[in-house]
């Protein structure tokens, strides 16, 4: 036996995603943003996106482009600050912004992974996040109901992928990367390296390949890879 | 930087013990660290997924996929590590953290924090800040002890959003060090030339004044 070859052209990978599609996307900053997969959804000229992202990058990069490119209608996020496209966009209602405590977007999309349907949680209860969502008592304590996430699409960055799909983040790269691989219906992965199955020994691997559908490789990496320099 | 400023930091450096595991904001907070001696064994953590945060580094030293959660390239020491977003969370809520030191907009003297939205004006998201507020075992704030206009930031209720209720109990300002007690705001510390009037004078509640010296930082 021999484990499947995912790897796909990036092009026809993104070109599957229909208008209207809720995308994850990796990374917190910079560390772990696809960013070649966004731009691969603007010059494809994507519409109507729902974006769950845990920030929405800095003006010039990343979602940025998709915000500016007027890509997406909603987003899900933890943090906009550093974006004034962002903030302007919401500000305008031109996009929909839903914010949710980090920690608790990282489980409510590993619990739309999980095949769960939600979480029980405190965070936030008395503040206005918690405004409106149901509540639950359980062994007398009062719990809130934060639903879990899931997405059509997924889209990821690895430092390191085998064919199967078989994934090995950098540093703080990983992130949401491992969370959202398991939430969404189609995982596309962009790697900065592609190596044959094996080469990447199991102990080592954060996601496992059968989450994974698409790996891109990228072999070059554009100047928003690079350290930001402020 | 003032100098009072420079002196709170100091002063807040004070309070991280041996052994801590601890999360400090971005802004003020993160200076703290330059005021920790390189030997002093204490794990830092960063909610973007690290443990053990080494020196932070200038850009042509640094590690693209290595940063802190303000965004600032750090580094690593021996025995760090990193982690998923769910999993560096799960460290906070199940009360692995032992101590979080916060800006604030506004600190209620029941302990109360308003320190991530503004409505009208500053609305970016409450980033990992809710948690963080709720969860550690300890919060502590660092903050100016009055806002630009001189308005005072110790109220006797905060009137901007929450962040979290009742989870201060410390707050180190350019001021004082005021302890949040079940009495309300305890003066701790005074700045040096700082009068106890004029602390009582910055802060928009009632000031318990311990009676006897009061140390100064």
């Amino acid at each position: 036996m021999r484990l499947p070859d995912k790897t796909t052209k990036m092009e026809q990978a993104v070109a599957a995603i229909p208008d209207g599609a809720a995308v994850m996307l990796g990374g917190f900053g910079v560390p772990g943003t696809p960013f070649l997969l966004i731009q691969e959804l603007v010059r494809q000229g994507k519409r109507d996106l729902t974006v769950i992202k845990n920030d929405a990058n800095e003006t010039g990069m990343g979602v940025d482009h998709l915000l500016v490119a007027g890509c997406v209608s909603r987003l899900i996020t933890t943090h906009l600050g550093l974006n004034a496209n962002a903030i302007k966009q919401m500000n305008d209602a031109t996009i929909a912004v839903e914010f949710c405590a980090q920690g608790i977007l990282a489980e409510r999309i590993r619990a739309g992974g999980a095949g769960l349907r939600g979480i029980l949680t405190d965070i936030g209860m008395d503040t206005e996040l918690g405004a409106g969502k149901p509540r639950v008592t359980l062994d007398g304590q009062a719990w809130m109901v934060e639903t879990a996430l899931r997405a059509d699409v997924a889209l990821l960055h690895a430092a390191a992928a085998d064919t199967f799909g078989n994934l090995r983040y950098a540093a703080t790269a990983r992130n949401f990367n491992p969370l959202m691989a398991m939430a969404a219906d189609t995982v596309i992965v962009e790697a900065e390296q592609i190596v044959a199955p094996g080469a990447l020994a199991p102990d080592d691997i954060h996601t496992p390949g059968p989450f994974v559908d698409h790996v891109v490789h990228i072999p070059e990496l554009t100047q928003e890879y690079a350290v930001v320099r402020r | 930087m003032s100098d009072a400023k420079t002196r709170m930091i100091a002063r807040a450096a004070r309070d991280i013990a041996t052994g801590m595991v601890v999360n400090l904001g971005i802004g003020l907070p993160t200076q703290v660290v330059g005021h920790l001696a390189a030997d002093f064994p204490v794990c830092l953590h960063t909610e973007n997924g690290l443990t053990g945060i080494g020196p932070a580094l200038p850009p042509e030293k640094a590690d693209r996929n290595l940063i802190d959660a303000g965004g600032a390239y750090v580094s690593t020491l021996p025995g760090s590590a990193f982690f998923d977003s769910a999993t560096s969370f799960a460290l906070v809520r199940s009360g692995r953290l032992d101590l979080t030191m916060l800006g604030a907009f506004e600190v209620a003297e029941n302990g109360d924090l308003a320190n991530w939205k503004i409505p009208g004006k500053f609305s970016p998201g409450v980033g990992g800040g809710m948690e963080m507020a709720q969860k550690a075992r300890r919060v502590a704030v660092l903050t100016t002890h009055t806002d630009r206009a001189g308005n005072p930031k110790l109220l006797t209720r905060c009137t901007l959003p929450l962040t979290a209720s009742a989870c201060v109990t410390r707050i180190f300002t350019d001021m004082a060090v005021i302890d949040v007690t079940p009495g309300g705001f305890a003066l701790r510390e005074l700045a040096q030339g700082v009068t106890v009037a004029q602390v009582q004078a910055a802060t928009g509640a009632a000031l318990h004044v311990p009676e006897g010296d009061i140390p100064e930082f």
